[in-house]
C-alpha cells in the first residue's frame, strides 16, 4: 500500500501547492468534453426524438446503428479522425490535426450515438396515448415533439450524463488526435498516461483523482435534478 | 418509469451472459490440465525486460529478442516499453528484470542506490535533429550543434521555426535539455516561448506531430528511419559527436527473475548479440542503426 501512500502524498503536495499546472489541464478537459457534449446534444437530440417517435422504414436500423455507435471504440474514432485531418488526409489543407477543434470533433462522434440511443429510449417509452392526446386537442407537430421531451427529460438528463462521461474520461481519441501538447491539447486523461509512463505516480494520480471526482460531481448534480424532477412530477 | 421498465430484463440478461462467460473460462482452465504433460523440456520463464518507446520503435528488439530466446530456450522475454523515467522507476520498485535504457548518468545512479547489479554499456546510436527539408532555420550550415541549437532559438522566436520536444523525461528528452544547455540556452518553456511545443509523447508520436506542423524535433535515427517514408520530415543536422545516444543494461537487483535478468545481460553483451545488434538494419535502410560497443 505504501505505493499509494506515497503517490497521494505527493500528489495532494502537488494539488494544494498549484505546482502542477493541473488548473490549465482540467480547464482545458473541461472546455473541450463540454463543448463537445454541447454538440451531441444539438445533434443527437432531434435525431433521436425523430427515431424514437416516427415509425419509418430502416427504423430498425437506426436504432442498431445508434446503439452500435455506443460501443463503438473511440481509439477507431481517433485513428479515423486522424487520418482525415493529416496532412495527406481529405481535411489535411484545414491544419486542424492536434487541435482542440480536433479534439472537438472526435468527441462529438463518440457522444451523439450515445445521445441518439439514450434519446430514442426515452422517447419511445413516453406513452403513446399521451401524444394522440396532444394531437387531439390541436397541438402541432414540434409541440408534441416539446411535450414529449418533456416527459422524457429523466431520460434526456441521462443522455447528459453518458454523453459527458463517456468524452471526458476518454484518452485513446483524445492522443491521437490532439497529440497531448501541454498549454495546447494536454487534457486529464492524457496527462494521466504520460505522467504514468513517466514514472511520476504522484501527478497522475492526483489527475485521476481530480478526473474522478469530475464524473461523481457530474453525476450527484445529475442525479439531484433527476429526483427533483420526479418530485415536481409528483405534485 | 416507463422506459426503465425493461432493466430487470437486461439485468437477467447480463446474469446470464457472466454465467455463461465464467462456464466458458473455467472449461478453458481445466482443459491443460486434462492433458498429459508435455514431454519437452521445463516451461520457460518469463523475464521482464524494461526498455524506451523508441528502442522498440526502432524495430530492433524484434530481431534481438527472438535470437536470445532462441539461444536461451529457457526464457521467454517480455518487452515492457516506456518512457526512461518509468523503465528506471520499474528497476526500483523490482516489476522488471533487466533493463536496456539510454541514460547513462540516471541509470549510474540507480545502481549506486542499490536497485541494479551492474551497468555496462551495450551499443550506441545517434540522434538527427530533423525538420522540414527546406530548413527555414538553417541549421544544416551551422558550424556545431551549438550553433545549430542558438539557429534554432532564433528562427523560432523570428516565428520561422517551431521546436517539438519530447517533454516526457525519456533519453531522447534528457539529451536534448542537455543540448539547450551546452548551447547555453535556458530551456525553452512551452506555451510563453511560442515556438517550443512539449508533446509528453513517445518518439513516433512526436515525429508524426513535427511532421504535421512543419517543425523541427530531435530524434534518434532508428526511429526516424523506421518512419521517414510516412512523415514529411528531412534530417538537418547529424554526425556532431554531441549527438551520440548511449544504451546501458542493467540487472535488476532481487527481480523475480533475477537469473533470467542475467541471461540476457550476459547473452546481449556476448559477441553473439554484438553480432545482432551491428547487423540490424543493413539490410532493410542500408545503414546500421546500432554501433555495439560492450567492453
Amino acid at each position: 500500500m505504501g505505493i499509494y501512500v506515497d503517490a497521494l502524498r505527493e500528489g495532494w503536495i502537488l494539488l494544494s501547492s498549484g505546482t502542477l499546472d493541473v488548473w490549465a489541464i482540467i480547464v482545458t478537459s473541461l472546455r473541450v468534453s463540454g463543448a463537445a457534449t454541447m454538440i451531441a446534444l444539438l445533434i443527437g437530440i432531434p435525431v433521436g426524438l425523430f427515431v424514437g417517435l416516427k415509425r419509418f422504414v430502416g427504423r430498425g436500423v437506426a436504432l442498431l446503428v445508434f446503439n452500435s455507435g455506443m460501443g463503438m471504440p473511440p481509439v477507431f474514432v481517433g485513428l479515423i479522425v486522424a487520418m482525415a485531418l493529416s496532412r495527406r488526409g481529405p481535411f489535411g489543407d484545414l491544419s486542424l490535426l492536434y487541435s482542440q477543434t480536433a479534439m472537438v470533433i472526435a468527441q462529438v462522434i463518440i457522444a451523439t450515438p450515445i445521445v441518439m440511443a439514450i434519446t430514442a429510449a426515452a422517447v419511445s417509452a413516453v406513452p403513446r396515448e399521451l401524444r394522440l392526446q396532444a394531437r387531439s386537442l390541436g397541438a402541432q407537430g414540434w409541440r408534441v415533439a416539446l411535450l414529449t421531451l418533456r416527459e422524457a427529460r429523466m431520460g434526456l438528463i441521462a443522455a447528459v450524463a453518458g454523453g459527458f462521461g463517456s468524452v471526458i474520461s476518454e484518452v485513446g481519441a483524445v492522443q491521437m488526435v490532439g497529440g497531448n501538447l501541454q498549454g495546447e491539447t494536454r487534457v486529464m486523461t492524457t496527462a494521466i498516461v504520460q505522467y504514468t509512463r513517466m514514472g511520476r505516480y504522484g501527478y497522475a494520480l492526483s489527475l485521476a483523482l481530480v478526473l474522478m471526482a469530475m464524473v461523481v460531481f457530474v453525476n450527484v448534480a445529475l442525479t439531484r435534478m433527476q429526483t427533483s424532477a420526479q418530485q415536481w412530477e409528483r405534485q | 418509469m416507463h422506459h426503465f421498465s425493461s432493466a430487470p430484463r437486461s439485468r437477467r440478461l447480463v446474469g446470464l451472459g457472466l454465467t455463461a462467460l465464467m462456464a466458458f473460462a473455467l472449461i478453458g482452465c481445466s482443459q491443460p490440465a486434462q492433458k498429459p504433460a508435455s514431454p519437452a523440456a521445463e516451461k520457460p520463464t518469463e523475464v521482464i525486460l524494461a526498455s524506451t518507446t523508441s528502442t522498440q520503435d526502432s524495430g530492433l528488439f524484434d530481431v534481438l529478442i527472438p535470437a536470445f530466446e532462441k539461444a536461451n530456450p529457457l526464457y521467454k522475454i517480455k518487452v515492457v516499453a516506456v518512457g526512461t523515467g518509468e523503465a528506471l522507476k520499474l528497476g526500483e520498485t523490482k516489476d522488471a528484470d533487466v533493463l536496456l535504457v539510454h541514460a547513462k548518468a540516471d541509470e549510474e545512479k540507480l545502481v549506486a542506490a542499490g536497485f541494479g547489479i551492474e551497468r555496462r554499456d551495450v551499443m550506441y546510436n545517434d540522434f538527427v535533429i530533423v525538420g522540414p527539408a527546406s530548413d527555414p532555420a538553417g541549421i544544416k550550415a551551422s558550424a556545431d550543434t551549438t550553433a545549430a541549437m542558438k539557429a534554432l532559438k532564433a528562427a523560432g522566436e523570428a516565428g520561422k521555426a517551431v521546436f517539438i520536444s519530447r517533454g516526457d523525461d525519456s533519453g531522447t528528452h534528457k539529451k536534448e535539455l542537455k543540448l539547450w544547455a551546452a548551447s547555453g540556452i535556458a530551456t525553452p518553456t512551452p506555451g510563453t516561448d511560442k515556438w517550443y511545443e512539449s508533446t509528453g509523447q513517445g518518439m513516433g508520436e512526436t515525429l508524426k506531430i513535427a511532421s504535421e506542423k512543419g517543425a523541427y524535433t530531435l530524434a534518434d535515427r532508428a526511429t526516424y528511419l523506421s518512419m521517414k517514408d510516412t512523415i514529411e520530415l528531412a534530417v538537418d543536422r547529424e554526425g556532431d559527436k554531441g549527438l551520440l545516444n548511449q544504451y546501458g543494461v542493467i540487472v535488476v537487483t532481487d527481480a523475480k527473475n533475477q537469473v533470467g535478468g542475467q541471461a540476457f545481460f550476459d547473452w546481449v553483451l556476448s559477441a553473439e548479440g554484438q553480432k545482432v545488434i551491428g547487423d540490424y538494419g543493413v539490410e532493410k535502410y542500408g545503414q546500421q542503426l546500432f554501433i555495439p560497443n560492450a567492453q
